[in-house]
C-alpha cells in the first residue's frame, strides 16, 4: 500500500520530464520480446497511438516493413512473437 | 549494427521502468480538443508536450519526434515558430551545437554528374545569395491521416500537421548555377544532417525534379518568420518548396546533388507516393511516375473551421461568425463558402488578407441561429484553377492527401 501510494506522488510529478520511458505497453506475453527489439530504433507510442484498429495482417505487413524496408535486425521467431503481441493487444 | 545514439535511447530503460509505467500514464496531460475522429490509441496516448524551445505541441511520438500543433494556433495566419508542428522519420538528429549544424562549421556540399563545379557553400556563402522571402504553408503529407476511414498506418495525424510562415534564404536556382547546372540535369537530390538509428534503415533522402528547382519561389531558407529556423524545424538551412507537400522540405541541408537519371532512393520510390491519375494534379514529378503510382507533389486545396470548434454552445436568434483559413498548392484560394445544411446548400464566406498564393487565406462567414437544436457547418474551398475539396474521402494506401470539407457541429440553444 505504501509502495502505491509513493509511486502516486512521483507519478503526479513526473509528466514534464517523463518522456518515453513512461509509456506502458500492456502487460502481457510477448512484450519484453518487442521491447528488446523495436524500442531500438522507435518509441513505443507510435504503437499506441495506432491502435486499436490495425487487424493481424495489417501489424503483420507493418513488422515485416521494418525488417525488410528498414532493415530491423529482428528473427523470424521474434517478429512472431511480436506480431502476436500487437494483434492480441493493439490490434482489432 | 546500431549507432550509439540508438543504443542510448534503446529499450533497457523502458524495462526497468516497467512498474511504475501505467501509473505515470495516467499523470500526464490530457489534450484538449482531439478530434473524436481519431483512433482510440491518440485519445489515449497523445499528450502536450513541449520540445527544447518549442511550445507544448500534441505529442503523437518521442523518438523520432512527431508533434502536432494544436489548432487553436490557426487562428492567425502566419504560425509562430515555437508551435510550429515537427515531423521526423528517423531518429538520429545531431544536436544544434553539432559541428554538421553549428552555422561556424556547416558546409553544403553540390555533387553530381550534372553539376560543372562541384563546390562546398559555408552559411556565410549562402547569405551572400540575394535573399528572398515568401510566406508557404509548410504541410505534412499525411496531415489528418488519422481521420482516414478506414483507419491507415502511419502517424496518426490530427489537423495540426502544418504550418505557416515567412521563409527567408537563397533561391535554389542560383544556388545550382553556381555549381555549375548542367542542361541534363534531370532531377535534383536532397540530404540533411539528421539519419537512422540503424545503418540499414534507409536515410531521408529526397529528389525534386530540375524543373521545380528551378522556380523563383523554391528557396534554401536559414530564417523562418524572421528569427532563426528552430532546431526541430531543420535549423541551420531548410529546403522550401511552396505548393509541394513537407516531405520534399528537407531539414538540415547539408548536401545537393544534380543528376541526369531518376535517383532510386527509397524515399522516392518507395514512400510518398499516390496511386497515378487519382487525384487532379498539375504539377506532376515525371521522371518517378509509374503505371501504378507516382510520387505525391502539389498540396490539394483544403481549409479548416477554426471557430466556432464542435460542440460550442450558440445562442438562439443571434448572429454567429464562423472562421478558418483556406490553402491550397499555390494557385491561391478563389472562393471558401459555408454550408448551413449538412452541405446541400452553400453560401460564399468573405476571403481575408491575401499573403500570397502559397499562404493560408482566411475567412469568415456570419450567419443567423434561426432555430435551437444541433447546427453542423461545412466549410469548402476552391482555387484559382477551378479545384475545389473533395466531399468524400479519396482513400489510397498511405493515407496522404485528406481534403475532405470540414465540418462542425454546434449547440444552438
Amino acid at each position: 500500500m505504501r509502495t502505491t501510494a509513493i509511486l502516486i506522488v512521483l507519478a503526479a510529478s513526473l509528466p514534464a520530464m517523463a518522456g518515453e520511458d513512461a509509456i506502458a505497453l500492456k502487460d502481457a506475453p510477448g512484450r519484453d520480446v518487442l521491447l528488446n527489439n523495436c524500442a531500438a530504433c522507435h518509441s513505443l507510442d507510435y504503437i499506441q497511438t495506432n491502435s486499436p484498429f490495425p487487424t493481424q495482417k495489417v501489424w503483420d505487413a507493418e513488422v515485416t516493413k521494418m525488417i525488410k524496408v528498414f532493415g530491423a535486425p529482428i528473427g523470424d521467431a521474434d517478429a512472431k512473437i511480436i506480431i502476436d503481441y500487437l494483434a492480441k493487444n493493439y490490434g482489432s | 549494427m546500431l549507432s550509439r545514439r540508438a543504443l542510448i535511447g534503446g529499450g533497457a530503460g523502458l524495462v526497468a521502468a516497467a512498474g511504475m509505467r501505467a501509473l505515470v500514464d495516467e499523470a500526464h496531460a490530457a489534450v484538449p480538443d482531439l478530434n473524436p475522429g481519431l483512433p482510440g490509441g491518440v485519445h489515449d496516448a497523445a499528450t502536450l508536450e513541449a520540445l527544447p524551445n518549442k511550445a507544448p505541441l500534441i505529442k503523437l511520438s518521442y523518438r523520432p519526434p512527431n508533434y502536432e500543433t494544436p489548432v487553436s494556433y490557426f487562428d492567425n495566419i502566419i504560425t509562430p515558430n515555437d508551435a510550429f508542428f515537427v515531423r521526423y522519420h528517423l531518429s538520429d538528429i545531431p544536436e544544434t551545437n553539432d559541428p554538421k549544424l553549428d552555422p561556424k562549421t556547416w558546409r553544403l556540399k553540390l555533387s553530381g554528374d550534372s553539376f560543372d563545379k562541384p563546390l562546398e557553400l559555408s552559411f556565410d556563402d549562402l547569405k551572400a545569395f540575394e535573399p528572398v522571402e515568401i510566406t508557404a504553408v509548410c504541410q505534412c503529407a499525411g496531415n489528418r491521416r488519422g481521420l482516414f476511414q478506414p483507419h491507415v498506418p502511419g502517424v496518426q495525424w490530427g489537423a495540426g500537421a502544418m504550418g505557416n510562415a515567412r521563409w527567408k534564404g537563397a533561391k535554389l536556382k542560383d544556388v545550382l548555377a553556381r555549381g555549375g547546372l548542367k542542361k541534363e540535369a534531370l532531377e535534383i537530390v536532397f540530404d540533411g544532417a539528421d539519419g537512422p538509428p540503424v545503418e540499414k534503415t534507409p536515410d531521408f533522402v529526397k529528389s525534386i525534379p530540375a524543373w521545380k528547382a528551378m522556380e523563383d519561389t523554391v528557396i534554401l531558407a536559414y530564417e523562418m518568420n524572421g528569427a532563426p529556423l528552430p532546431h526541430f524545424n531543420g535549423f541551420p538551412v531548410r529546403l522550401i518548396v511552396p505548393g509541394w507537400t513537407a516531405t520534399y522540405w528537407v531539414k538540415h541541408l547539408t548536401s545537393i546533388e544534380a543528376v541526369a537519371q531518376p535517383f532510386q532512393g527509397f524515399w522516392m520510390k518507395g514512400a510518398y507516393r499516390i496511386p497515378t491519375n487519382k487525384f487532379p494534379l498539375v504539377q506532376r514529378f515525371l521522371s518517378q511516375e509509374t503505371e501504378a503510382n507516382t510520387p505525391i507533389t502539389e498540396m490539394m486545396v483544403n481549409s479548416l473551421i477554426t471557430s466556432p470548434t464542435d460542440g460550442a454552445l450558440l445562442p438562439v436568434g443571434k448572429t454567429a461568425q464562423a472562421k478558418g483559413i483556406a490553402w491550397d498548392g499555390g494557385y491561391g484560394i478563389a472562393a471558401v463558402e459555408v454550408s448551413l445544411d449538412g452541405g446541400r446548400t452553400f453560401d460564399s464566406a468573405l476571403l481575408g488578407e491575401d499573403r500570397g498564393r502559397f499562404s493560408f487565406r482566411p475567412w469568415m462567414y456570419e450567419f443567423k441561429t434561426t432555430a435551437a437544436g444541433p447546427l453542423t457547418l461545412v466549410a469548402r474551398a476552391r482555387n484559382a484553377v477551378g479545384q475545389t475539396q473533395t466531399s468524400a474521402l479519396i482513400s489510397n494506401p498511405a493515407g496522404y492527401h485528406n481534403n475532405l470539407v470540414p465540418r462542425v457541429t454546434v449547440d444552438v440553444r
